[in-house]
C-alpha cells in the first residue's frame, strides 16, 4: 500500500499540510492524490475506530460462520447482497475453509443476535447452517491496539 | 578500605556518558516523556525473534566459534558485498561482536598504542574518547560545524594529521547529527590517508537508515579497505539491540590480533542472536524498508515543527534523530534540558554530551511513535513561549 493510504488508514484526521510534511510533498499534491484515490473508489469514506466498551456496555458484536449453497447465475454474490442490507450487519466477507461467508453482526443484546440469526439468517434460501461466536473482548481493530500497550522500557543512551 | 586508592587511575579518569545524568533526573521525576533514546521503537521482526526460540527450543546454547558462526559470517560478507562491493573472507576477514561497540574498542585496542592519536569528530557517540583513553591513545577531537552539515571535511581532518596519527574514526550516518558522508564527501578524505600508515574505522551502525541517497561507505573507494576497519551490527537497522550483536571487517592481519582479544575477553557473542541474525540478513529487507519509511515521515514531521516553533533545524540525512539549535533561547544545552526537563517533563539529550561542538544544540530522538513525538513537540512550544514572557 502506498504512504499515503498507509497513514490515512491509522488516523484519517491528519490535515493535508501533515501528510504534506511528513510525505515530503506539496498541500496541492496531497490534495489533488486524495482526491484521485476517492474518485477511483480506493479510498471509499474515513471511519472512526471507537473503543465501545469505554462509552456503552449494552451492545454484543457476533460472527456468524455461514455454510450456503450457491446460487445458479449469481453464485454466493446474490445471497452476501442480500445480507449486506441489513443494518446490523457490520461487514460480510467469503472466505475460505470449512464454511463460506463470514458475517459480523452488532446488535444491542444476545437475544436481538439469536433473533437475527434464527429469523434472518437461517430462514435465507441456500443458507445450509450457521455457527455463532460471540465477541468476549477486542484486542485490536483496523490496525489499532484497543488494549494499553506495553510500557516504555527503554533508557537514555 | 579506600577504594579511591586502589582504582586505577585510568578507570577513574573517564568520565560517565554525558546522558545518564539526564536519564537518571527523568527517572528521578516520574511521568517523563522522552525524546532521549538511542534505539528504535520498533520490536524485533517477528521471523527473527521466532528463531531465537527455535534455536532454543533445539537446545543451540553452547558457545561458537570465536569469530562467530560460520553461517553468519557467510551472510555477512554476502550483505557488505552488496552494499559496498568489498569482498570480505569469512575464514579472517570477520569477527561477530558483541554489538557495534565491542567492535569499536576491539580496534582501537589492536591498534592503539599508548601515545598514538586517534582523530576522533565530533560531535559524535559518546563511547570512542574513553576507549581511546582507556587504551593509552590520545584523541584529538575535530570539531564539525553546522554550516558544513556537521560533515567532516579534508581541510580539517589534513591539519589534525601529525606522525603520531594512527587512526581516524568515521562516525557516518552520525548519533547525533544524523549527518552522513555521501561519496563526493568522502572521495577527499581517502585522497588524503591513501599511501599513509593511517587507519580508519568507520562505524557504520546506522547505514541503513539514510533517507535521502543510499548510504555510500568509505571501503567502497580504490585502496581504502585495507586501511580501513569497517563496523556494522544489528542493533538500529533490525530493531535488535537488546540482542547485543555487531561485527567488523577488516584486514587479516589486524583481525587476527583482534581475535585474540576477543577470544579471551568475550569468548563468543551470543548464540541465540547469531542464530537469529542469519535470519534477519536472510529475510527482513522489506521489514527494515518499512521501519525506514516510517523513520523518515518522523523525520520530516519533526525537522518542520522545529523551524515552525522557532529552533532553526537541518534536514538530517541519516540514523533517527534531529539536531535543533537552541542559540535563540539565549540558554546553554545544559540550561535548555535541564528547565524543559523540570519545567514540561520532556527529556532531550544536550549537544554537549556528543562534544563541546554541540553547544547550543540539543538531540531529539524520533525512535518514538508520531503522537508521542507530537504530544512532546506541543510541550515544548509551551516551555519556549514561556520562555519568551519571562524575558
Amino acid at each position: 500500500m502506498d504512504r499515503l493510504l498507509k497513514l490515512l488508514k491509522t488516523n484519517a484526521r491528519l490535515t493535508d499540510a501533515e501528510l504534506a510534511v511528513m510525505l515530503g510533498k506539496t498541500e496541492k499534491e496531497i490534495a489533488e492524490e486524495i482526491a484521485e484515490l476517492e474518485r477511483k473508489g480506493i479510498i471509499k469514506g474515513y471511519s472512526t475506530v471507537i473503543d465501545e466498551d469505554v462509552i456503552a456496555k449494552d451492545y454484543v458484536t457476533a460472527i456468524i460462520e455461514l455454510k450456503v449453497t450457491p446460487k445458479a447465475q449469481v453464485g454466493y454474490d446474490g445471497i452476501a447482497r442480500h445480507i449486506a442490507q441489513y443494518p446490523e450487519v457490520e461487514s460480510i466477507y467469503l472466505v475460505s475453509g470449512g464454511y463460506d461467508l463470514s458475517v459480523t453482526l452488532r446488535c444491542r443484546t444476545l437475544k436481538e443476535v439469536s433473533d437475527y440469526v434464527a429469523q434472518r439468517l437461517a430462514t435465507i434460501d441456500g443458507v445450509v447452517s450457521t455457527t455463532t461466536h460471540f465477541f468476549l473482548q477486542k484486542y485490536k481493530e483496523s490496525g489499532i491496539m484497543l488494549i494499553s500497550e506495553d510500557e516504555d522500557e527503554r533508557i537514555m543512551q | 578500605m579506600d577504594y579511591n586508592k586502589i582504582i586505577s587511575k585510568k578507570a577513574c579518569s573517564i568520565k560517565p556518558s554525558g546522558i545518564r545524568k539526564y536519564f537518571d533526573l527523568a527517572s528521578k521525576l516520574g511521568n517523563v516523556i522522552s525524546l532521549g533514546v538511542g534505539e528504535p521503537d520498533f520490536h524485533t521482526p517477528w521471523v527473527i525473534r521466532r528463531e531465537a526460540i527455535k534455536t532454543l527450543e533445539r537446545g543451540r546454547t553452547v558457545y561458537t566459534a570465536n569469530p562467530g558462526l560460520i553461517g553468519l559470517r557467510k551472510a555477512i560478507s554476502d550483505y557488505v558485498f552488496k552494499r559496498t562491493g568489498v569482498e570480505y573472507d569469512p575464514e579472517g576477514g570477520i569477527i561477530v561482536t558483541v554489538g557495534g561497540s565491542e567492535a569499536i574498542d576491539l580496534t582501537v585496542r589492536t591498534l592503539v598504542e599508548a601515545g598514538d592519536e586517534v582523530i576522533i569528530p565530533e560531535p559524535s557517540f559518546v563511547c570512542y574518547r574513553p576507549i581511546v583513553e582507556l587504551a593509552g591513545g590520545v584523541p584529538v577531537i575535530i570539531e564539525t560545524k553546522e554550516e558544513d552539515g556537521f560533515k567532516l571535511k579534508a581541510e580539517a581532518l589534513r591539519e589534525k594529521i601529525t606522525e603520531r596519527t594512527k587512526l581516524v574514526i568515521l562516525p557516518y550516518p552520525n548519533n547525533p547529527t544524523g549527518a552522513v558522508m555521501s561519496k563526493s564527501n568522502l572521495e577527499p578524505i581517502a585522497e588524503l590517508l591513501r599511501g599513509t600508515d593511517i587507519m580508519v574505522l568507520t562505524d557504520e551502525i546506522y547505514s541503513e537508515l539514510t533517507y535521502g541517497e543510499k548510504h555510500f561507505s568509505i571501503i567502497s573507494l580504490p585502496d581504502m579497505a585495507e586501511r580501513t576497519v569497517y563496523v556494522n551490527g544489528f542493533s538500529k537497522a533490525y530493531a535488535m539491540t537488546g540482542w547485543r550483536l555487531g561485527y567488523m571487517c577488516g584486514p587479516k592481519e589486524i583481525l587476527r590480533h583482534a581475535l585474540k582479544i576477543h577470544q579471551f575477553g568475550i569468548m563468543s557473542s551470543p548464540t541465540v542472536s547469531q542464530y537469529a541474525a542469519i535470519e534477519a540478513l536472510k529475510s527482513c529487507d522489506e521489514d527494515v524498508a518499512n521501519m525506514v519509511a516510517e523513520y523518515d515521515m518522523r523525520r520530516r514531521f519533526l525537522v518542520s515543527e522545529f523551524n515552525r516553533i522557532g529552533l532553526k533545524c537541518f534536514m538530517p540525512e541519516g540514523a533517527f534523530y534531529v539536531f535543533p539549535c537552541i542559540k535563540s533561547t539565549g540558554l546553554s544545552s545544559d540550561e535548555f534540558c535541564e528547565k524543559l526537563l523540570y519545567s514540561k517533563r520532556v527529556a532531550v539529550v544536550p549537544g554537549t554530551a556528543f562534544g563541546d561542538s554541540g553547544e547550543g544544540f540539543v538531540r531529539v530522538s524520533y525512535a518514538y511513535s508520531r503522537q508521542h513525538l507530537k504530544t512532546a513537540v506541543e510541550k515544548i512550544e509551551e516551555f519556549l513561549k514561556e520562555l519568551e514572557n519571562a524575558d
